[in-house]
């Protein structure tokens, strides 16, 4: 099994919609040392964070990496139904990416 | 008395060739963006009035009682603050997270798409105490509001 990098959770309340993501991501600053070589240890973090829910985008997200190891992310919108897609897609500052989705429960 | 004005002039003087290193240096980073949606010029600014001009166009926020920001009064891991802004107006357009006292003080920005509530909440580094301030823009305005949060590296828990 491929290694997923990130995990959604998306719940249906009422009418508002609750997006839980958390994502496996080293988020390096750039201002950290390597303690073996006392290099700094080049920055690399999620630059841009996507999420989309039936094909319409409900957030974009920038962060630097100010943003914790392993970003976890919670947001909410509405207008979505259950079993509806919820995407999110990420892209780091030296050009990878990814993306999951998963169901509205 | 020329001793003093000879003073003025060179503190003048420096003051200007530092702002001008600023502007050279934030041009010279522009082109080097890899996404072209990131705001480098926001996220590389120093301080928090560079930042936001950047990021919003504006430094001058008013204070609002309408956001709320729950972060920890202290926190015992810089590296892991959870934080969550919930702001109660509409149409809010997007959201500025900032930690004042960081290298680099603005930390994510959320813009809302579709639908999209103002309740988000993720978890970020703190290098020092200081204040987690929210900038919230709805209806062309900014709005803010901050919360001071206690970091205690080491995690003797305070």
């Amino acid at each position: 099994m491929a290694k997923k990098t990130i995990k959604i959770r998306a719940k249906l309340k009422g009418d508002k919609t609750t997006v839980k993501c958390l994502m496996t991501h080293p988020m390096e600053t750039g201002l950290r040392k390597d303690k073996k070589t006392g290099k700094l240890i080049p920055a690399h973090f999620i630059s841009e964070v996507v999420a989309e829910a039936g094909g319409k985008n409900v957030l974009t997200s920038n962060w630097s990496g100010g943003v914790s190891k392993n970003p976890y992310l919670s947001f909410a919108f509405t207008g979505a139904a259950k079993g509806d897609e919820v995407k999110i897609s990420w892209t780091d500052n030296q050009g990878g990416s990814d993306s999951a989705s998963a169901k509205i429960k | 008395m020329t001793t003093n004005i000879k003073r003025r002039v060179f503190l003048k003087g420096s003051l200007a060739a530092g702002t001008a290193g600023v502007a050279a240096s934030a041009g010279l980073l522009a082109p080097q963006a890899v996404v072209a949606a990131w705001n480098e010029k926001a996220f590389k600014a120093k301080s928090m009035d560079d930042a936001l001009n950047a990021a919003l166009g504006a430094t001058s926020t008013d204070a609002s009682d309408k956001i709320k920001i729950k972060a920890p009064d202290i926190a015992e891991n810089g590296a892991v603050v959870p934080v969550s802004i919930s702001a109660d107006m509409s149409g809010v357009e997007s959201i500025a997270l900032l930690a004042a006292n960081n290298n680099t003080p603005l930390v994510a920005t959320f813009n809302m798409g579709a639908g999209g509530v103002p309740d988000v909440s993720t978890r970020i580094k703190m290098a020092n105490t200081g204040d987690v301030i929210a900038v919230v823009k709805a209806g062309g305005k900014l709005h803010s509001a901050r919360k001071s949060v206690k970091v205690t590296i080491g995690g003797c828990g305070g």
